[in-house]
């Protein structure tokens, strides 16, 4: 059957350099001495450690929890003691720390007891649980937590399962080799996800410039009986876009502030699809995965890598050459330039890149922009990227959003074909960051004026409560003279009968003053040794003689008083 | 002539009537000139503009009785804000008010403190915690940096810490254009 496809606006189509890693079959990585796996490694909040330094772990032993609905566990890559968790630089480009596990490996590489499920008779929450605590997040680069798209769209049912083969940016081999030698796992993955999205169909879309994978995928679907379909989409950047794959395959276009499930479609890259093959039918926890070197290495190639080994060890596997200025994590469009040489590989590094000045040239000095508009038709989103340019340059962010800056992929499509070198992408990131941090600041001045206003509404409430029950005692006072009065005024023709209330009220009054002071009085000269009792009897007959001395002569007080302070059995107010 | 003043005063007399109705049924809330000020203001609460909250100082502003340069915390992108929305020129902050510093928040030094109760009745946006002799702490992500808790602080246990840049609040930088130095 031949399936009509669509086609994504712009895109382009950059050397792929992508044969020189496919040679060899994906290698295991060595266990490195020191492994850092840091918290947060899925889109959203980071995890929680579960550890403390000093603590043996063993392979697959959860080392981080979810820390809440958008998060995903994290493991220890391989057995060995947690040596710290504290802050260590992490991939990212702003090249500061982030809370890590640290673990020392002790090289036996010894797994923890499996954890098992069947999810076909598991209650579909428990498996969203089951997978969140496996920790298997979107391996695609966006590390969206897996789980949270496990879930059927309106109505029960997903139409279409999309997984995501294309590979399309330059250099990055990991899922083409993935599919290659392990493409079982992935249709059995493929079938969990169809399993818990009730899905209608299934689509495989590869590159067409993956022969090998399409046929092995071929070869696997068929094997397994499934009904899935492999489909080879033409190879063009950025391809491999999740809204891009779908409109290709499907001729869905996801209109700007929605989403795919919206349109019954949902996505998932092959090696988030192996990774929960992993986690359900074998029980192991997301602890590795494959990762291409290339670059300026002497032999390209793609690694099975345990989360947190140093980049720096992964290279060298492959023989950096010396000229190797720095590491990108991820291609060469869309990657990012680590900080330094030994950040740890997470769950997001599909590539390692080793640039030099011939891969990565210095930037060509920015030119103006001469409004030719190549940028508009390169853009797969659709967008103006000239109009965008502008708005950032002059930091009119409100425009920019308006100009949906916020639908940009960061997919560099435009600054590849801009003719005077604009880092075009770079002033979408510095305006997205700028937009973030106004609207963090944003709701943290309405939190803090509704707090305020809270607090001023909360002191006059109780200054008004305080008033009224000072209000409320008073005319109560008033209201038993008022009766006392109103008792005494007939008083005079009918005394005897009248006074009873009065009298009664004052008798009252007495009683509950005696049995007061009867509770009050010597408390603490209870309960003591005759000795102490004696000594308070000796000083309670001085003070009797000291008053009665004072008595006739009152003309020092203020000693007296000060003595009887400090007398023991005085209650005190 | 009669049919011409009847008619205008026929006319008057429906507008007039609607147009009071309008006053009476689409009557705003408050002044609305307030509320975008305020809506500009950082909120910090701290009174260093020389009115009790950021809402006296808007309506300060509002009347004509304050100037727009006298918000440190807001810095001098929030007077150029001002000076947008009222039409006004812009001006630098005025010194007598402060300056602009990096956002801090404030922290208890736990050992020391006595449990007085008196920076909690200070803050005004009820971000410390505590209890009279118990051990008080600060909420940081409700903390606004008003530093109006470091004064009533009888052992002087509260420190104000410039909030550190975190992977998750770190922006790119505005792409910077190289320029080669000729001779």
């Amino acid at each position: 059957m031949l399936r009509e496809l669509f086609r994504f606006h712009g895109g382009v189509k950059p050397a792929t350099n992508k044969s020189a890693s496919t040679t060899s079959p994906i290698a295991k990585a060595p266990i490195p001495a020191r492994l850092v796996v840091p918290l947060h490694q899925s889109l959203g909040s980071p995890a929680i450690a579960l550890v403390e330094p000093g603590q043996r772990v063993l392979k697959g032993e959860r080392i981080g929890a979810a820390g809440g609905r958008l998060s995903a566990a994290i493991h220890a890559p391989t057995s060995g003691v947690v040596r710290a968790v504290e802050p260590a630089l992490v991939p990212h480009a702003s090249g500061l720390r982030e809370p890590a596990v640290i673990i020392e490996s002790d090289g036996e590489d010894r797994w923890a007891e499996p954890e098992h499920i069947n999810y076909r008779i598991t209650p579909p929450d428990e498996v969203r649980d089951f997978v969140r605590d496996a920790g298997v997040v979107g391996l695609g680069g966006a590390v969206f937590p897996t789980h949270q798209k496990m879930r059927p769209g309106s109505g029960g049912k997903t139409r279409t399962l999309v997984l995501n083969g294309a590979e399309c940016e330059p250099f990055i081999t990991c899922d083409d080799m993935l599919m290659r030698e392990r493409a079982d796992g992935i249709v059995s993955g493929a079938a969990i996800l169809r399993h818990m999205l009730q899905a209608e169909e299934v689509l495989i879309g590869i590159e067409d410039n993956k022969p090998e994978a399409i046929a092995a995928m071929r070869q696997a679907v068929a094997a397994a009986g499934e009904h899935m379909e492999v489909v080879a989409v033409p190879t063009r950047y950025p391809a491999g876009g999740a809204k891009q794959l779908i409109r290709v395959l499907t001729g869905i276009e996801v209109p700007h502030g929605e989403r795919s499930t919206d349109y019954g479609v949902q996505c998932f890259n092959v090696g988030t699809a192996y990774s929960v093959h992993e986690a359900l039918e074998l029980g192991r926890p997301l602890v590795s995965r494959i990762v291409t070197v290339a670059g300026n290495v002497e032999r390209p190639g793609n690694y099975e890598v345990l989360i947190g080994t140093p980049m720096d060890e992964l290279v060298r596997l492959c023989g950096p050459r010396a000229d190797t200025r720095f590491l990108v994590m991820g291609g060469p469009m869309m990657g990012v330039r680590m900080p330094a040489f030994d950040v740890p590989v997470v769950k997001a590094t599909n590539c390692v890149l080793a640039a030099d000045d011939k891969l990565f040239p210095p930037a060509p000095p920015e030119q103006p922009c001469i409004r030719c508009t190549e940028c508009a038709k390169a853009c797969p989103v659709e967008l103006q990227p000239f109009e965008l340019y502008w708005f950032s340059r002059s930091k009119n962010f409100g425009k920019a959003q308006e100009y949906h800056l916020f639908d940009c992929i960061e997919c560099g499509c435009c600054a590849y074909v801009c003719p005077s070198h604009i880092p075009l992408v770079d002033y979408y990131r510095f305006s997205k960051g700028e937009i973030w941090a106004r609207e963090r600041e944003k709701a943290a001045a309405d939190q803090a004026r509704e707090r305020f206003e809270f607090r001023n509404f909360r002191q006059e409430r109780e200054k008004a409560e305080k008033a009224a029950k000072l209000a409320a005692k008073a005319a109560e006072t008033r209201a038993k003279l008022a009766e006392a009065g109103t008792a005494e005024a007939p008083a005079a023709a009918e005394a005897p009968a009248a006074e009873d209330p009065k009298k009664a009220l004052i008798a009252a009054a007495l009683a509950r003053a005696k049995a007061q002071k009867a509770e009050i009085q010597p408390q603490n000269t209870d309960n003591l040794s005759p000795q102490t009792q004696a000594e308070i009897a000796d000083i309670e007959t001085r003070r009797k003689a000291l008053e009665a001395a004072a008595v006739p002569a009152s003309t020092a007080p203020a000693p007296q008083a000060a003595d009887a302070a400090d007398l023991p059995d005085e209650p005190r107010p | 002539m009669i049919t011409a003043i009847l008619v205008m005063a026929g006319i008057a007399i429906v507008l007039g009537l609607t147009l009071g109705y309008a006053a009476i049924r689409f009557k705003v809330e408050g002044d609305p000139l307030v509320e975008k000020i305020d809506a500009i203001l950082p909120q910090t609460q701290c009174g260093q503009c020389g009115f009790p909250g950021c809402k006296p100082y808007a309506e300060a502003i509002a009347n004509g009785e304050a100037d727009i340069n006298q918000c440190p915390p807001g810095g001098e992108e929030g007077v150029r804000k001002l000076a947008d929305l009222l039409g006004r020129e812009f001006k630098p902050l005025s010194e007598e008010h402060g300056v602009e510093k990096p956002k801090s928040v404030a922290v208890i030094d736990e050992q020391v403190c006595i449990g007085c109760t008196l920076c909690i009745q200070a803050c005004p946006v009820d971000a410390i915690v505590g209890a009279a002799k118990q051990m008080h702490t600060v909420v940081e992500p409700l903390c606004t940096g008003c530093e109006l808790c470091v004064a009533p602080c009888p052992v002087d246990c509260i420190a104000m810490v410039p909030l550190a840049e975190t992977v998750h609040t770190w922006k790119w930088k505005y792409p910077v254009v190289e320029m080669r130095r000729v001779a």
